[in-house]
């Protein structure tokens, strides 16, 4: 890639670069000699704390349950979340005073809050309220704070997904005569979801990262928390993190190269009007979630 | 306490994520490389993994206890700066990025035309028009920031999260404290949210 800010290096450009190179090299080296030697002092690469993750009891006892919750939490959330982030989306669109205000303000609402603070509130009042059985209540929280703080943002990404789209769609619509709703369902709608696709999938990597939200603080079974079982079991603290990662690492960056190849395929595609949402253009989708968050 | 963390971890993810950005657009590759790797990887791990790691693996196993090994609630609220500050630091970068990408090359090119150096390139032409565009996307990451201190409370800092939970769990009005609470950030995060998109409507490039 050429930037913009600079042109194709000349002779000085280019040892300078060199130098540039060396010096940077050096200061990498530096670092990640540093890490290693204070792992090493600390006996942190001991083959003995690295010798579970080679063997299956350690995935299947503790890794692949969590691996399996963490994607529950995340689908189930998405799944719920789609629908009521559309109706709320749509209807912050309406023509009517009051369906639009209502639903501007659940949706502004449940932005501005922080994803933990919805799940600790959802947990007391399972707790509560109903009789969730204490099982499977972590799970239930974890869902209900992830769908609140999700149907907004993704009602938003809705919203952006149908201003997008060419104004003449809607008034050739009505032009024929279609009504309000007919539009909305048979035109509208359609072509919004195939410019939103990319977002709405950047959206799951938000979701994948905020269930280790529940692991941690809602005593949740899911990856990062059978992580600390794990290392409380073998004593491997750092390892067991460094691997933690490299999965949630592995799963985020799978799902961005799908929504990039998508968002790619979408544009070259026939039958869209050639609008695609990236990722990044809807406001506040981005660093979020709680961790992500945000 | 909340309010502290962001403080705190903005200023600190700021000039780290400047860094970045400077890395990632620089002519020399092996910092591109590092750069593009840093974010890449940063991005994808849970915030809370990164901030219980700060805790269990920095402070307990490497021994970095940021200058106060003995207290410990400052020892933790230092490390989820840390944490914090480190994975903000991702986002930011990213944003700066974009912004300079929106610069129409042709802005550049006339820059260069007219015999401008490097430095007056981006300090004249380039860099005043990618932080006007950019100011609305740092808004976000500012505002994500705010709500992401809550995971502090993963490691005992005593913010808004931890507070809220001991205080349910020591009475019983639950809906009022968790209004209360709602309240708070929102109270933190709106002003913020409209007067940096006030500020970046006005600011922004008109093209």
């Amino acid at each position: 890639m050429t930037s913009v800010l600079y042109d194709a290096p000349g002779p000085r450009a280019k040892q300078r670069n060199v130098v540039l190179t060396i010096v940077f090299f050096v200061l990498l080296a530096l670092f990640l000699w540093w890490i290693w030697r204070t792992m090493d002092d600390k006996g942190q690469l001991k083959w003995a704390l690295w010798e579970p993750f080679t063997t299956s009891q350690a995935w299947t006892t503790y890794l692949l349950p969590g691996l399996a919750n963490t994607m529950k939490a995340a689908a189930l959330s998405m799944v719920i979340a789609l629908p009521l982030g559309a109706v709320l989306g749509i209807a912050r669109m309406s023509d009517h005073r009051w369906v639009r205000v209502p639903a501007g303000v659940v949706v502004e609402f449940f932005r501005s809050i922080p994803v933990l603070l919805l799940m600790l509130f959802a947990m007391e009042f399972y707790v509560r309220s109903t009789d969730v059985s204490s099982e499977s209540r972590p799970l239930y929280a974890v869902v209900t704070g992830l769908v609140l703080y999700n149907a907004s943002v993704l009602a938003e990404i809705v919203r952006a997904g149908i201003l997008s789209l060419p104004r003449g769609q809607t008034e050739a619509a009505l032009a024929i005569g279609l009504r309000k709703g007919q539009t909305m369902t048979n035109v509208l709608l359609p072509q919004a979801v195939t410019a939103m696709l990319p977002a709405i999938v950047s959206q799951l990597v938000v979701i994948v990262k905020d269930t280790a939200l529940g692991g941690v603080m809602l005593n949740f079974t899911e990856l990062l928390n059978t992580r600390s079982t794990l290392a409380a079991n073998y004593a491997n603290v750092v390892a067991s993190f460094i691997v933690v990662a490299a999965i949630f690492i592995v799963i985020n960056f799978l799902i961005t190269s799908f929504a990039s190849w998508l968002e790619g395929r979408l544009r070259r595609g026939k039958k869209s009007t050639g609008v695609v949402l990236g990722p990044a253009t809807v406001a506040g989708t981005e660093a979020t979630g709680a961790g992500g968050s945000i | 306490m909340t309010v502290k963390l962001t403080a705190l971890s903005a200023l600190g993810s700021l000039v780290w994520g400047t860094l970045l950005a400077g890395m990632r657009v620089s002519p020399v590759p092996l910092m591109r490389g590092f750069g593009t790797a840093y974010v890449n990887i940063v991005r994808n791990i849970p915030l809370t993994v990164i901030i219980v790691f700060t805790s269990l693996g920095l402070a307990d196993i490497f021994g970095v206890t940021m200058g106060a090994s003995d207290d410990f609630p400052l020892q933790g609220f230092r490390l989820a700066v840390l944490g914090l500050t480190a994975y903000t630091a991702a986002f930011v970068c990213e944003a700066l990025r974009s912004g300079i990408n929106t610069v129409p090359p042709g802005q550049a090119e006339a820059a260069r035309a007219i015999g401008l150096s490097f430095s007056q390139v981006l300090g004249l032409v380039v860099l005043p028009q990618a932080f006007r565009s950019v100011i609305g996307p740092l808004a976000n990451v500012l505002i994500a920031l705010t709500k992401n201190t809550t995971v502090a409370a993963a490691i005992g800092v005593a913010e808004a999260a931890s507070l809220m939970k001991t205080m349910i769990e020591n009475e019983a009005q639950l809906v009022l404290i968790g209004a209360v609470f709602a309240f708070g950030f929102v109270v933190l995060t709106l002003p913020t949210g409209l007067a940096l998109g006030w500020l970046s409507k006005r600011l922004a490039v008109k093209r």
